[in-house]
């Protein structure tokens, strides 16, 4: 809703009003803003501290850095999500069949996993794997980003088949189809290109979380940077950290403008 | 079973700090989270781009890094939080807050325009308009998605486990180390106090969205 409706068409003089409040406004920000680099500047963040990221010290090259945070790092990170995503949407796929089953019994119990597991941290899912199942650290991560999201994405696929116009499931079954092969042929195709905006953006979720490989011991973004960290001593800190943020901000942006871009390109075809 | 029972003490201790986290960065995060969205739709353009950074760069950061940022970074910089809960409930609420904003925002938009449009025409001032048509009906539609992202605060709690704070997550993995023949029964006792906050909030979340459905 434009704020417009509220308020009468402002005339010039209340535009020149707002230019002025937002001007002022911004003046106070960047105020606030260059107070805290102030502060910032007498804690030291303007010193050599940020040549770690383009020449660092002992020895290491700026190559080194960013090989060990691009490549090993968030590779590792890919991987872990790369590997759960997958899986988790073939499990998602298994819940929301078994949900959609005639069976009341196979149907409610799928009803009680995807409410059990959409009511847990992620974290206590990985620490399950690594102390109850012994798995080791990237397997625990990908268990518990499985799991949890498996039951995510059911629920996605669940809103999607509720989605669907009835006659597609109704044509389906007058043309002779049994329950599976209408699933199958019918609903599904339409629910995952319906509901492909709400997959991507529940990859973006699964990647943040594959960050709680830092807590496990999985030696993904977050451990390399303080690895890094570690080597090149505390004051590498903030540019480190900087740049792992900056590293996030990059992949998950561009995702959720994919997932944008997929939602436009479906509602045009839509209509 | 039995570690369960000898050590329920400190489950309720856990249980006592997780609900600590999860109640007082929800209040914090809800305050700031609707400053925030009131910022989005100000007639103020500085304050909308503020906003809409903080929001979008938070939304895309992982809260691990968040905490990260509170914990290790900021010493760095001369600035020592206590260790435990406080970086712990600032990380959490920087985090939830970006979210209770989205959720505050997307209420708000949802609203028809024609609403607005009505009220207009039979005379309201902005202000009426705002508090008689706008604001009751924002903020029905807006109580489901505010109560799922404080179920989903209530879970990331359990990040604090990786930075010191000793709540529910974390008192089940020492208890799983001290009692390694037992790891199943204590940590499947951590989950159950963890939907005993989820699973109620989760049903009141739908059954405000029906009732809201309904009144449509």
């Amino acid at each position: 809703m434009t704020n417009r409706v509220l308020y009468d068409a402002p005339g010039p003089k209340t535009l020149r009003t707002e230019r002025i409040v937002s001007a002022i406004m911004f003046v106070a920000l960047l105020a606030g803003l260059a107070l805290l680099l102030k502060s910032g500047a007498d804690r030291g963040i303007f010193d050599d501290r940020w040549r770690v990221l383009y020449d660092p010290p002992k020895s290491q090259t700026a190559v080194d850095v960013w090989k060990s945070l691009l490549v090993h790092g968030l590779g590792m990170t890919l991987k872990a999500a790369l590997i759960a995503a997958p899986s988790a949407f073939v499990l998602a796929f298994i819940f929301a069949i078994a949900r959609n089953s005639k069976n009341r019994i196979v149907s409610w119990v799928s009803v009680a996993i995807i409410e059990f597991l959409r009511g847990m941290p992620v974290l206590l899912m990985m620490f399950f794997g690594l102390l109850a199942l012994r798995l080791d650290s990237f397997s625990a991560v990908v268990f518990g980003l499985t799991l949890y999201n498996a039951a995510i994405m059911a629920e996605i696929l669940r809103a999607g088949l509720l989605a669907l116009p009835r006659g597609q499931a109704e044509a389906g079954t007058a043309i002779g189809l049994t329950t599976w092969e209408n699933l199958r042929i019918i609903q599904f195709p339409q629910v995952i290109t319906l509901m492909l905006p709400s997959l991507i953006s529940q990859f973006i979720v699964l990647l943040k979380d594959s960050s709680l490989g830092f807590i496990v011991g999985y030696n993904e973004l977050l451990t390399t940077m303080k690895d890094n960290y570690s080597f090149f001593g505390d004051t590498s800190r903030l540019p480190l950290f900087i740049a792992v943020v900056s590293i996030y901000l990059i992949v998950s942006i561009s995702l959720s403008r994919l997932a944008v871009w997929v939602e436009k390109k479906l509602a045009n075809r839509h209509a | 079973m039995d570690a369960v029972i000898s050590e329920l003490p400190k489950f309720l201790s856990g249980f006592q700090m997780t609900l600590i986290l999860a109640v007082t960065s929800g209040v914090l995060s809800l305050i700031l989270g609707i400053i925030l969205a009131a910022m989005r739709v100000a007639p103020f353009s500085s304050l909308r781009g503020f906003a809409t950074i903080y929001v979008e760069t938070v939304r895309n950061t992982p809260l691990t890094l968040v905490f990260v940022f509170f914990v290790f970074v900021l010493p760095t910089l001369g600035i020592i939080l206590p260790l435990g809960k406080v970086p712990a409930i600032i990380a959490l609420t920087v985090y939830t807050s970006a979210f209770i904003c989205e959720a505050v925002r997307s209420g708000i938009n949802s609203v028809g325009i024609g609403q607005a449009e009505a009220a207009r025409a039979i005379g309201l001032r902005t202000s009426q308009t705002l508090s008689l048509v706008i604001i009751p009906q924002a903020v029905r539609t807006v109580i489901p998605p505010i109560i799922n992202v404080l179920i989903a605060l209530t879970k990331n709690t359990s990040v604090a486990a990786g930075f010191t704070v000793v709540e529910l997550t974390s008192t089940g993995r020492r208890l799983s180390l001290n009692h390694p023949d037992q790891v199943i029964p204590i940590l499947l006792g951590v989950a159950a106090f963890y939907l005993l906050i989820t699973i109620p909030a989760g049903l009141i979340a739908g059954a405000v969205e029906r009732k809201v459905v309904f009144a449509r």
